[in-house]
């Protein structure tokens, strides 16, 4: 079981006037076997969030522990074997996988970054059909390339990638937002499945506040790289505080016609 | 560290981006032009041994080699050296040239205008040409109608785009100059004499520019905003005029740009196939001959036209497409 | 196995085949020829000087009287390796340099992208007379000049390849799975750019080809005694007059080389990228496709005095396997001021169905159908001025990318004014007034300001505003959005939809709203379309939908797609299967192979939209569903809009 605690974390890139903040002081904490769901709209900062955690984007302030390891206090290499546990799916199937890669090869190559990985031909073909089966995937899946694939198992495919390492952590960036509406529900149902099965801990990031509630256990409504709002899932829809939050929840579409209850301060 | 809460103040850069943009553009210019001097006054530092002796060949007198070196000032210290070339820049003296004797300004001064012409005239024919053609290619050929003029098109500039001018100015001397005798092949007064030249120089960028022409405009044609205006039902005349061309405006100052600078060098071709008393002949001399102040100078001139023509094109693309300006260096 | 499917797929077409045929011929020539026309081409012949072509001399001879034709062969060694190594050098400066930013970063980006400009502003010429001069005129100087000059284009074309790639997902994968550094480099990154770089390299080949052979034939390149295909023309040019035939090799030579090279590339760049693009998978054989195309009779609502009457639409498109129909014989109705939304998923048809309406399909589809009337009148046939004026003022279309619609080299007020001017033959004054009043009427902030401003002055919210205004610049009877929101963050897709109802209050035109959001539609329509594979499904009142409507695809969307009250502790539903392919239909109803229902009958039978109940609901299935669709929706309030 992994926690991941992030504190006052910042991240900035260059824009064209000068630093633009895009993660401002941030703490957040995904405690093991939970689901935390992160929602905002363009520019919020959640991606920039979750790649920084990842070590995708350097922070120029706070920390990203791992298991209360302060991953700045160690090594590079030391900091890439800390951050394994904890893995991520992108939004985009279309990109996410390598183009000239067949599935089974990318698999196989996740697969051997965990050293218990199996060494002969035979169990490793063994282990990629195990994690075709817990994706739900037909085996056949294995020789084809990502171009023959539906989007929805492009997306089964990066999460079995992801899980190949064995990790305890998944952050989610919007992995359902390309997806159709039918196909959606799959994805979801999947990775509650997998987080009863294997005790996994998500992040799930989405600008789709009805999909973060449904996923999550506990919500952070992000603004303009801050975090405005954290709680229990259905406390923050139900009773939202920050009027970000009401503004957020007012927008979301509802079936059977717009309400005015709550109005925008 | 900044948070969102601090406004950033916008400074002169953001409020005035044109501006900014021209002065960007004007300064890498300068930048460029100072390059090609330092390297056309290294020139003759750079050739491995005495240049002199390499020029006047390993028998000539000692005095004689001393006058050359004091002639071209390579015995004086680096720096004034640099500073008498740069002088020597504005003032119009460019040294004597060691194959004719002349002052290099002078056999500049009489050759330019021949190789200006040319070029001039095979500029306006090929940007005339190729914009018709391709335009015209592309409205024909768009979604896919008239297939087998797509297939002609495209074979037929992709053959004569491939034929180098210097082949082809051959080929054009063989079959119309000595076969048919219907045009001149070798200077002389009169117009007749620039039609093969010309020819020579503009049917391979003319094949080249209409298919990306073409191309472009097809681009043009089939997007999204296109079918907006189709959407409001506008004339057709106001909907290509208006709609379409101002988007193709950037890439045909692009390649007006390109295919300028382009020509430089096929103008030297096509001079030495068709002996044109222009530039073209005196620049291979210069080299072979290893003329250094010739050669300079004409670096120099080559070098200069480019940069001031890249300029040009980049400011009016500045000033025409505004959000050109806004891309950082 | 990637790059023998790639020279495969390049032999296809008959350029690939001669330009394959023309490298390998060159290739052959170069190795070989020199061992067995050397000598020809070496040995003077001096009963035979400077003659033209002749039985024993078909290109005749040179000064010395040695045999053209062989000596044109066997340049071709010359003429290939130095071209090669005029591509060694510019590659070899080219993709280091243009690879440098991406592995190290921002500042060296700078640095090479100065160093990049500056090579570039230089001219290959220029670069020959320097190092001409330096190195003295020959073939050192001229491959230096030459790949020289190269290298800025190959170091553009290695920046953007290794940019696109860094910055795409799998890499960042790549990162976050703990692949080593070198790992990624080899494994994925190079796989991915090593495949443009190798088809310019062919391309630059061949123009390196030509390139040395002008500065041959000038005098700069290859020096007597050593002969390339310049140099050779340049010895034949005096005697262009009486032995024409001595220039025809060294001619015929570089043009057959140059399109042979360039050619070659080509057709591997086509080839490259038809293969590397998320293509569907190929279509089935014809006899399906022509069942799920059998028009099925429609029932068609009464409505009065609609604005717009649909009946039979369908929309097709010729591909190579056959046609597909993408839209296959629609009918419904838009009465005076209603809203109707038309819900799909990808592949229903719906933004085809849209953009017929408004005849804006592209080539090469079709568009037929028994009747479109729009305000009463037939909108098909001829084009005219009149219709034009019609539509062009009494029916607005709002796009879904607000980045491309408007044209980005145009200010707002020309795209908005020229509506007025052309239909409503207003003065340009006129005209702008107007144009200010209907910005204000979509609540776009400073209107005077915004005329003047560009569209990527703007944002994505105000761009969809101003598409709006620009359909009410006219009397929009009828607004058909194709989905406009779908780019927008959801509180400024809240103000839009917002917008759109308070339009259509205000000035009581109808609203064509195309979604595949359906509580998206439900915020804004009275009635709901549903589509699935060309067809409509279901046409039920916004009110009713929660009630439970009673086609299977929609009381299925409506599970599959949580909303605020869905009860987090139960499964979602989800559609098994995949989204139909319009290529692949099977006969039948379209949706019977994800059906829960199902029976033989859907399987065999396509189902009509039939009227159900009452006039206002209408469905497309054989074993239509009752009752609400129980699993998620925790709601009961009725809300009056």
């Amino acid at each position: 079981m992994t926690a991941v605690d992030v504190e006052r974390l910042s991240v900035q890139f260059h824009g064209r006037g000068g630093p633009v903040v895009a993660v401002d002081e941030v703490t957040l904490s995904v405690p093991p076997g939970s689901v935390v769901g992160l929602v905002g709209e363009s520019g919020s900062g959640k991606s920039t969030l979750a790649r920084a955690i990842v070590g995708l984007v350097p922070p120029v302030g706070g920390s990203v522990r791992i298991d209360g390891v302060d991953l700045g206090t160690l090594s590079p290499a030391a900091r890439r074997r800390a951050r394994r546990p904890v893995q991520m799916i992108f939004q985009d199937p279309n990109s996410s996988l390598n183009p000239r890669m067949t599935v089974g090869a990318a698999l196989t190559e996740a697969l051997g970054v965990r050293e218990r990985a199996g060494r002969g031909r035979a169990v490793r073909d063994g282990e990629v059909a195990e994690l075709l089966d817990l994706v739900t995937l037909d085996h056949r899946v294995a020789a084809s390339y990502p171009r023959e694939l539906s989007g929805g198992q492009r997306q089964r495919v990066a999460i079995a990638r992801a899980l190949a390492v064995r990790p305890d952590v998944l952050i989610c960036d919007e992995v359902t937002s390309a997806l159709d509406a039918s196909v959606t529900g799959a994805i979801l149902n999947l990775l509650r499945d997998l987080r009863r099965q294997l005790g996994l801990s998500i992040l799930f990031i989405s600008h789709n506040l009805a999909v973060v509630r449904y996923a999550s256990d506990q919500i952070g409504v992000m603004h303009h790289g801050r975090i405005v709002e954290f709680g229990d899932a259905e406390t923050v829809v139900r009773s939202p505080e920050h009027p970000y939050t009401r503004a957020l929840l007012d927008a979301v579409p509802r079936l059977g016609g717009a309400d005015a209850s709550t109005a925008v301060p | 560290m900044v948070s969102l809460a601090t406004p950033v103040p916008a400074g002169f850069t953001d409020r005035h981006p044109t501006a900014a943009f021209l002065i960007r553009r004007t300064a890498r210019m300068i930048l460029l032009l100072l390059v090609l001097l330092v390297l056309s006054f290294a020139m003759i530092h750079l050739v491995p041994g005495d240049p002199v002796r390499a020029e006047l060949g390993p028998r000539a007198p000692a005095s004689a080699v001393e006058q050359r070196q004091a002639e071209l000032g390579l015995d004086q210290p680096l720096h004034e050296q640099f500073a008498d070339y740069v002088s020597g820049l504005f003032t119009g003296d460019l040294g004597i040239s060691s194959t004719s004797k002349l002052p290099v300004s002078e056999v500049i001064a009489e050759r330019l205008p021949d190789s200006a012409r040319l070029a001039g005239i095979a500029f306006v024919v090929i940007m005339l040409l190729s914009l018709t053609i391709g335009m015209g290619a592309a409205v024909l050929t768009k979604d896919g109608r008239h297939s087998g003029s797509e297939l002609a098109f495209t074979t037929t500039t992709g053959f004569f785009a491939t034929i180098p001018e210097f082949v082809l100015g051959v080929a054009l001397v063989y079959f119309l100059g000595v076969q048919l005798q219907a045009f001149p092949v070798a200077y002389e007064p009169g117009v007749a004499a620039y039609v093969l030249p010309v020819a020579a120089l503009s049917i391979g960028p003319i094949a080249a520019l209409s298919r990306i022409v073409r191309v472009e405009t097809l681009e043009v044609l089939n997007a999204d905003y296109m079918r907006t205006a189709r959407s409001k039902r506008l004339p057709a005349r106001l909907t290509y005029l208006r709609h379409a061309l101002p988007n193709l405006l950037t890439s045909t100052l692009t390649l007006g740009g390109l295919l300028l600078a382009g020509l430089v060098g096929g103008t030297v071709l096509v001079e030495n196939v068709f002996a044109w008393p222009g530039l073209g002949t005196t620049v291979v001399e210069s080299v072979v001959a290893q003329d250094y102040a010739l050669a300079q100078a004409v670096m120099l001139l080559l070098g200069a036209t480019v940069l001031v023509i890249n300029l040009v094109v980049d400011l009016i693309l500045g000033l025409v497409d505004p959000r050109s300006t806004i891309k950082e260096l | 196995m990637s790059q023998r499917g790639l020279a495969r797929a390049a032999l296809r077409t008959p350029t690939g085949v001669l330009a394959l045929a023309g490298v390998v011929l060159l290739t052959v020539l170069a190795v070989v020829a020199p061992m067995i026309w050397g000598d020809a081409a070496r040995t003077p012949d001096v009963e035979h000087l400077l003659e033209g072509g002749s039985a024993e001399h078909p290109l005749g001879t040179d000064n010395i009287g040695r045999d053209l034709l062989a000596r044109t062969l066997v340049a071709t060694r010359l003429s290939l390796v130095l071209a090669v190594l005029t591509v060694l050098v510019g590659a070899g400066i080219g993709v280091p340099l243009g690879a440098l930013p991406t592995v190290l970063g921002r500042r060296s980006a700078r640095a090479a992208a100065a160093v990049t400009d500056l090579a570039l502003a230089y001219p290959a010429l220029l670069l020959a007379i320097f190092l001409g001069v330096i190195l003295g005129a020959g073939p050192e100087a001229a491959v230096l000049a030459l790949g020289i000059a190269s290298a800025p284009a190959f170091a553009r074309l290695t920046q953007t390849l290794a940019a696109s790639v860094a910055g795409s997902d799998y890499i960042a994968a790549a990162h976050v799975l703990g692949l080593s550094r070198r790992r990624i480099l080899f494994r994925h990154v190079l796989p991915n750019i090593a495949e443009p770089i190798i088809l310019n390299v062919t391309v630059a080949i061949g123009y390196a080809l030509l390139a040395m052979s002008g500065l041959s034939f000038l005098g700069l390149g290859v020096q007597a005694p050593s002969y390339d295909w310049g140099r050779l023309l340049t010895e034949s040019l005096d005697r262009i007059y009486v032995a024409p035939e001595a220039a025809l090799g060294p001619c015929i030579a570089i043009v057959v080389a140059g399109l042979a090279f360039n050619g070659l590339g080509e057709s591997l760049a086509k080839a490259a990228s038809t293969r590397t693009s998320y293509a569907r998978p190929p279509a089935a054989p014809a006899g399906s496709r022509l069942a799920a195309t059998l028009p099925v009779a429609d029932d068609v609502p009464a409505a009065d005095e609609p604005v717009l009457v649909v009946e039979g639409l369908t929309v097709t498109f010729p591909t190579a396997d056959g046609a597909i129909t993408p839209v296959r014989g629609i009918s419904f109705t838009v009465g005076d001021g209603e809203r109707v939304g038309i819900v799909g998923e990808s592949g229903s048809g719906k933004s085809l169905t849209a953009l017929s309406l408004a005849r804006l399909v592209p080539h090469p589809g079709t568009v037929s159908a028994d009747r479109v009337e729009f305000l009463g009148r037939e909108l098909s046939g001829v084009r005219s001025t009149d219709r034009d004026r019609v539509l062009g003022t009494s029916m607005a279309m709002v796009f879904q990318d607000t980045t491309t619609s408007l044209n980005p080299a145009l200010r707002i007020g020309v795209q908005l004014s020229e509506v007025a001017e052309v239909h409503g033959e207003l003065r340009r004054s006129d005209a702008r007034r107007r144009a200010v009043e209907r910005l204000r009427a979509v609540r776009l902030s400073g209107p005077e300001r915004r005329l003047k401003q560009f569209p990527h002055e703007l944002s994505g919210g105000m761009r969809q505003r101003v598409m709006i205004a620009v359909g009410l610049m006219g009397e929009p009877r009828l607004i058909i959005a194709d989905e406009p929101t779908s780019a927008l963050d959801v509180t400024v897709q809240q103000q839009i939809l917002r917008l759109l109802k308070e339009i259509g209050d205000e000035t009581g035109a109808s609203c064509l709203l195309i979604t595949h959001d359906i509580a998206v539609a439900t915020e804004l329509c009275d009635r709901i379309l549903v589509m699935y594979a060309g067809r409509i499904v279901e046409d039920i009142d916004a009110a009713r939908l929660w009630k439970g409507p009673a086609h299977p695809y929609t009381r299925a969307l409506l599970a599959a797609v949580p909303d605020l009250e869905t009860d987090r502790s139960v499964e979602l539903a989800s559609i098994p299967g995949r989204p139909p392919d319009v290529a692949d239909l099977p006969a039948g109803c379209a949706f019977a192979p994800r059906c829960a229902f199902a029976t033989e009958q859907c399987r065999q039978e396509a189902p009509p939209l039939r009227i159900d109940e009452t006039d206002s609901h209408r469905v497309a299935c054989w074993h239509p569903q009752e009752g609400s669709v129980v699993t998620h929706q925790a709601r009961v309030e009725t809300e009056a809009r």
